[in-house]
């Protein structure tokens, strides 16, 4: 489904990215794991097309087709889906509003109809009850005054309506206590399917143990450095960093 | 000066005494308009000299072809004014075309409250209390003012009376047509709203047509004590039609006054809006969304003049500017030694669509008072990248994603409208403005 072919980005000139390679096959999730400052985040944005961020060399590949040129909303007509770490608010916007214009350009862009008053109703108060999210939010403005939970649980609240291919989530997990963190996990894997994609991005195995991977790789530096099982994200949880660092050097 | 500017100024000067002659030369009044002659015959029009005018130039709007005196009434019919009344709602609408009262599209009532025309109110006698009490008594001593003092015989004439909520709101609808000419208007109005009462206004000025017309329009407005005014100005007129607006509304103990300037339209606009706080526990709230293209300009000239304590102020202004347009906001807080616990914030935010568009926001806070809560903030930027880039990631194509954002930024400011329908029409004239069509039902 995505293919990452030695892929090196800069922002403002400083290379982030230097020669990322990543294959995710439908119905797999992948975890991204590595220290502060490593480009976990900075992948994310790429594969989600941020403009910020200068890709010099390699492909992005998704569904058979080469998508490094295309613009963010393409990217999003495709089905690419990036839960960010950081929310915008858009004071004047609510929830609603925001995700029915969101659906129908999509659906626009797929040469589709706009979804009925009635059927956007439905599907929304279905998958607002699958995350236990309460009827006052979804009229509230996009983010604004939000609490780090609410937040978090809005982008997989998205996430379940727009029903992407390939979910980005860039640490769903920050800000989330244990049991906000159990919500957002449980919607996440109620999501999954056999033809859709998840890439989670983490600091913490915390969450792992909630969205099990089933390849974790370990991004330092800008470059993946090692790839395993979900075992590996426990080893690094008991043991950090260092040793991959000190392999690295050696090999 | 320019010669157009002189030339105006005499040409209306030498037309007060024809104008006179017309009027009751017995009447009070008389002396009203003799003295505001004379100040703008001494004072003559402003120009960018003047602080309080230097980034607005009346020149371009100025012209001694002006008609003073259109002396037919020309007939229209409601279907020509339909669009721009708000005509779903009930209300009273006191209508005017070419400065003229039109009686077969205007509602009045003396039933419960008084929504009327000025020239009774300025002539029966039974007014005379009313007029010694109110007429004239805030306007200031400036040229525009007294111009408008001085040749002014109509306009709307507005009274509740005490503990009487108006029951439906009053439309004060000014249409130009110009015939075949350029016009120069002066409308006139009054509101009082006694203790305890209240009442909304919607006020507009509109040309029908393509001719040059200037309308300088003085308001002054009374709120006694516990009462409440809701005003909404809305301001989408024409490409020759340009508008001086002077609002000046003095308050009372424990009265609310909301004052929405709505500016999407028109060649040259100024607002005047002065508050002048006579009273504790009052509020004034002054919002405003301006979003304009071309060579539109726009100029919000607020003042809150804080006398007495526990007080508050809010100011929310609001602009988006396209093209070569051009925004001003001058606003001005002055707080009294004595006015303590003041609480006044205001705000100012606008976006630049365009390298050659302009603003200059000018806000100016003279406390005198050392227990206040005063806040300030200004910002001119373009939109946010962030933003933008969140809503594209949901499938929201750039062009429909700056417009949803600059919907929204305009759209806050009309959470408090308290007329669902006019909600609807502003956020729809928003959308329009900006060319979003929005995904979903307004």
């Amino acid at each position: 489904m995505l293919q990452i072919k030695n892929l090196h980005a800069t922002v403002e000139g400083e290379e982030i990215l230097k020669g990322i390679n990543l294959s995710i096959k439908p119905g797999e999730v992948h975890a991204i794991m590595g220290p502060n400052g490593s480009g976990k985040s900075t992948l994310a944005s790429v594969i989600a097309g941020n403009e910020d961020y200068e890709v010099q060399e390699g492909d992005i590949i998704f569904d058979k087709a080469n998508i490094s040129e295309l613009s963010p909303d393409e990217r999003a007509h495709k089905g690419i889906f990036l839960s960010f770490q950081y929310p915008v608010s858009i004071p004047g916007v609510s929830v609603t509003n925001f995700i029915k214009t969101s659906i129908n350009q999509i659906r626009k862009s797929r040469g589709l109809e706009e979804m009925s008053a009635s059927d956007m109703l439905k599907t929304m108060r279905e998958k607002s009850k699958l995350l236990g999210i309460d009827r006052k939010f979804l009229s509230r403005s996009l983010n604004e005054n939000f609490s780090g939970g609410e937040k978090k649980r809005n982008e997989i609240f998205q996430m379940a309506m727009l029903e992407p291919k390939l979910a980005i989530l860039d640490e769903t997990d920050s800000g989330l206590d244990i049991d906000a963190l159990k919500t957002v996990a449980n919607g996440v894997n109620k999501l999954r399917t056999e033809d859709n994609a998840t890439l989670v991005i983490t600091h913490y195995q915390r969450l792992l143990d909630y969205i099990v991977p089933d390849v974790v790789h370990v991004l330092l530096d800008g470059k993946i450095v090692k790839s395993g099982d979900k075992d590996l994200a426990l080893k690094l949880e008991r043991e950090g960093y260092d040793w991959l660092k000190t392999e690295t050097v050696n090999a | 000066m320019a010669q157009t500017d002189q030339d105006l100024k005499e040409k209306l000067i030498s037309s007060f005494f024809a104008f006179e002659e017309q009027m009751d030369l017995e009447n009070d009044h008389h002396q009203m308009r003799d003295d505001a002659i004379k100040i703008f015959e001494e004072k003559g029009f402003p120009t960018k000299k003047l602080e309080e005018w230097k980034y607005t130039s009346l020149r371009p709007v100025l012209n001694s072809d002006f008609n003073l005196f259109p002396k037919e009434e020309k007939s229209l019919e409601y279907n020509d004014i339909k669009k721009y009344c708000i005509h779903d709602i009930d209300s009273y609408q006191i209508v005017f075309i070419d400065g003229v009262y039109s009686s077969h599209l205007s509602t009045t009532t003396h039933d419960k409250f008084d929504a009327c025309l000025m020239s009774s109110f300025l002539n029966r006698p039974k007014y005379k209390p009313l007029v010694d009490k109110y007429f004239n008594q805030i306007t200031p001593k400036e040229s525009m003012d007294a111009l408008n003092t001085a040749f002014s015989k109509e306009g709307a004439y507005i009274r509740v009376p005490k503990e009487v909520a108006a029951e439906k709101p009053v439309q004060i609808l000014n249409f130009s047509t110009g015939s075949d000419e350029k016009l120069m208007l002066q409308p006139r109005n009054l509101i009082i709203v006694e203790e305890g009462a209240e009442v909304e206004v919607i006020e507009r000025h509109q040309s029908l047509t393509e001719n040059e017309v200037l309308t300088n329009s003085v308001t002054e407005i009374f709120l006694e004590k516990n009462a409440k005014l809701d005003h909404y100005k809305i301001q989408n007129d024409k490409q020759k039609a340009s508008l001086i607006d002077s609002t000046y509304v003095k308050q009372a103990e424990s009265s609310d006054c909301e004052i929405y300037t709505f500016s999407f339209g028109g060649k040259l606009t100024r607002n005047n809006l002065h508050y002048f706080q006579d009273g504790e526990y009052i509020n004034s709230s002054m919002k405003g969304v301006t979003i304009i293209e071309d060579k539109q300009h726009v100029d919000h000239n607020t003042l809150v003049h804080h006398t007495q304590p526990n007080c508050e102020s809010h100011q929310d202004y609001k602009g988006i500017f396209a093209d070569r347009s051009t925004g001003v906001f001058n606003g001005r807080v002055l707080v009294d030694k004595i006015a303590q616990k003041t609480n006044a914030f205001q705000s100012n935010n606008n976006i630049l669509i365009d390298d050659k568009a302009t603003i200059n926001s000018k806000p100016q806070l003279e406390i005198f008072a050392d227990d206040v809560a005063c806040s300030h903030g200004c910002t001119i930027g373009e939109l946010d990248e962030e933003a933008l880039f969140y809503m594209r990631s949901r499938g929201i194509p750039e062009k429909e994603a700056r417009a949803l954002l600059m919907y929204a930024f305009a759209n806050n400011v009309l959470n408090s409208v308290n007329i669902p329908e006019l909600k609807r029409r502003i956020t729809k004239q928003i959308a329009n403005k900006i060319g979003v069509s929005l995904g979903f039902e307004l």
